[in-house]
Parts: C-alpha cells; structure tokens; sequence
C-alpha cells in the first residue's frame, strides 16, 4: 500500500498519460502484427488433394515405370510390388522425368540422377526421391497419398 | 529575336497567374535564387548552393544516373503493360504472347521492359563497383552505401518478382527453385516461403503476390530509398569528387 502511494507521488499525471499511450500503441502495433501475419497466410488453399486415384492397378504392366508429370509423381511396378515415388526434386524442387533407354530418373534442373528405387546416383540432390504411401481402395483402384512419405522399399504387392 | 523573347518571358513571369504559381519572384540575386529553389516542391530536396564543379556534366555520373534512367524506362513501360496484363494463372501467358502478336507496339513495350530491366541489374551492380573503388563510400557517405545495398537488394526482388509474371515454364521453375532455396533459411524458412507464395507451391496465390509485390510494393519502396539516396548525395555536396580533385 505504501509502495503505491510513493509510486503515485514519483509519476505526474502527464506521465501516466504518456505511458499509457505509448503501451496502448505497443498493444496495437503487436496486434496489428500478429492479425498482418494472419491476413498474409492464406487459411483455404485452393490446391489440388494430397491424395490422388490412379486407377487400377493391372494398368501398370510387370517392369513398367509410369511418370505423372501432373501430379509429379512416378508409378512403379518393381519385381517386389508396386511402389511409388516422388518425381520432385530433392535439391531444389524441379520436375525430374524418367529416361527408359538410361533406366534413370534425371533432372533437368541441375543434373541429379536417380534410380528407379530413388536412390541418388550422380547430382546435387542431397537425398533420396521420397516414396510415397500407396494402398488400393476398396473399389480396386491405386491410391497415392503425395503428402505422406514412407521408408523405402516398402512394396505393395496386390 | 531573342531579346524580345527574354523580354516576353520576364512579362509572364511577373504576371499574376505567374506569381501564384511561384513566389519566389524575379531576379538574378543570390536571395531570389535561393528561394526559387527552397519554395519549388521538387527542387527544395536540393542545397540551394552547390559547388559549380558538382553540377558539370559528367562523363558516366558513377552510373547512378543511368540506373535513375533505366529505371525510369521500367516504370514507364511497365505501367501501360499493366493494361494488358492479368495476373491470373489461365490468362498470364496468353496475355504476354498477345502483347508481342497482337497489341501495337506491344512487343516494343515488352523488349524495352526486359532489356532496361536487365541493364539495371548490370548498372546497379557497375555502379557499386565505380563507387567501391573510387572510394566515394567513405564518411560522410557511409550510410548512403547501406542505402546502396538496400536499393541493390529491391533491384533484385523487382527483377526475380517480374521474371514470374509470363508464367511460362522457365518463370515458373525459376520461381519454384528460387522459393526453395529460400525455404534453405534456417526456422523460419519454410514459413518464409509459404508466405511469399501465398501456398505451398508455384499457383494462382503466388503470381497474385509476385505481381502485387512487381507492380505496387517493390517500386514503392525503390522510389522512396531512391529519394533518401539522391538527398543524401545533393546534402554532402553532390557526387564524390575525390580528396582535392576537381570533379571529373
């Protein structure tokens, strides 16, 4: 009680005013921040689903590497199963494409290689194509999930 | 002939429509001069006095000023480029190739807004160069190099904002490698990237953006570091001349 009443005694009214308006500008200026951050991140994103239909499998012959440059993903019939991949570059985001008469995945960009499990060869790229979860639906139908990666070499065998 | 000109301008100049417009009056002495520039919106920037070998005509002018004009040529191109343009992901290519077919003098506007674009990179850069090794960064001057830097940096986000907006497959990879080397900026890259593409990747929300950022933001702020630039320079007394030299 006592430190209050000094503490009155030590601030004059103009003072109190100008602290008062200078926090009631920090408040402002900090919600002005925090609601700018929020305007600037979009909260609906109008791109198209993770998880993509790829029809039924017996379209993917034994052997058969099947790029989807729209949906930058590679379908892959391997000995072992069917698997998928990530077609973007692990080095900096480019659309890579698949070269059967190399048996290699390349791209453009800045000269990465890959084989048809992922796994780097030559190039920049500091990591492997991503492999991607992929199940059948009840319908029979591949499914690709393009934002959720799993280890590799795990083969779905139908 | 000319003396009945000069004697009709000094007419106009006293009359009263004259007179409205600049108050500083007529006259040859060292007061009049002074107010004609301090009470002129656009001159009062400058020092009403300057050393006479400041304002000799100089053979490059450091390649401030050619940067100053290719940058004029970018505002002055850019903006009727604007009435063509829709930064809109099924119209942005097609319109940029009906600024080059079908559009009068479309391909004109376009080339010289590329080219001046490209000739600023390359002056800016030449400029902090002649700047750097003549030493005319040096005190009182040092804080207009970091304004140096500054304009250098906008100069480079106004090139790599506009290098999106034809929306064909280099701009659109350009962009894509670009956004993900800045997603390489530790924490807060991500984020970082998210909000300058408004998304996870290269679509409508981002050419949207880079636009908004090419067109309004970018040049906003190039205007005003240009202003703090050149007021700097005209305040310690114009464009460096050396320790003891005339200036070339």
């Amino acid at each position: 009680m006592a430190d209050e009443k000094q503490r009155d005694v030590n601030c004059t009214r103009r003072e109190v005013f100008v602290k008062l308006g200078l926090g009631s500008l920090a408040i402002a200026g900090a919600g002005a921040a925090v609601s700018g951050y929020e305007f600037l991140s979009p909260n609906v994103l109008y791109e198209p689903s993770p998880i993509m239909n790829a029809g039924k499998p017996d379209r993917y012959p034994q052997g058969s590497v099947t790029a989807d440059a729209q949906n930058g993903i590679y379908i892959i019939h391997g000995p072992e199963g069917f698997y998928a991949l990530s077609a973007v570059c692990t080095h900096l985001g480019c659309l890579t494409s698949w070269l059967p008469e190399q048996g290699r995945i390349a791209c453009p960009c800045h000269g990465s290689k890959f084989n048809t499990e992922g796994v780097k060869i030559e190039g920049p790229a500091p990591r492997p194509l991503p492999w991607l979860r992929v199940w059948v639906s009840d319908e029979g139908d591949l499914m690709v999930d393009r934002s959720t990666t799993v280890a590799a070499r795990q083969f779905l065998r139908t | 002939m000319a003396k009945a000109i000069e004697a009709y301008l000094n007419d106009l100049r006293e009359t009263r429509v004259w007179r409205s417009m600049f108050r500083s009056g007529t006259g040859a002495t060292n007061l009049h001069r002074a107010l004609a520039v301090q009470q002129n919106i656009f001159l009062h920037l400058f020092s009403v006095k300057m050393r006479r070998a400041a304002l000799n005509f100089s053979v490059t002018w450091y390649l401030g000023t050619l940067s100053l004009a290719t940058f004029l040529i970018l505002v002055g191109t850019g903006i009727p480029l604007m009435l063509y343009y829709h930064p809109s992901v099924p119209q942005a290519y097609a319109d940029m190739k009906d600024l080059q077919f079908v559009v009068s003098a479309g391909v004109f506007l376009r080339n010289l807004h590329r080219w001046s674009a490209h000739a600023m990179v390359l002056l800016v850069f030449a400029h902090m160069f002649k700047v750097f090794y003549r030493g005319a960064y040096r005190a009182p001057r040092e804080f207009n190099w970091v304004i140096g830097v500054v304009l250098l940096l906008v100069t480079l986000f106004l090139s790599y904002t506009g290098y999106l907006l034809p929306w064909d497959q280099l701009a659109y990879w350009a962009i894509t490698v670009g956004s993900n080397i800045m997603s390489a900026v530790p924490l807060l890259g991500q984020k970082m990237r998210f909000l300058m593409l408004g998304g996870n990747s290269v679509n409508a929300n981002a050419l949207l953006r880079f636009y908004v950022l090419h067109c309004v933001i970018l040049p906003l702020a190039a205007i005003l570091f240009i202003g703090v630039h050149f007021w700097r320079i005209r305040k310690d007394g114009g464009l460096y001349a050396g320790e003891g030299k005339p200036h070339e």
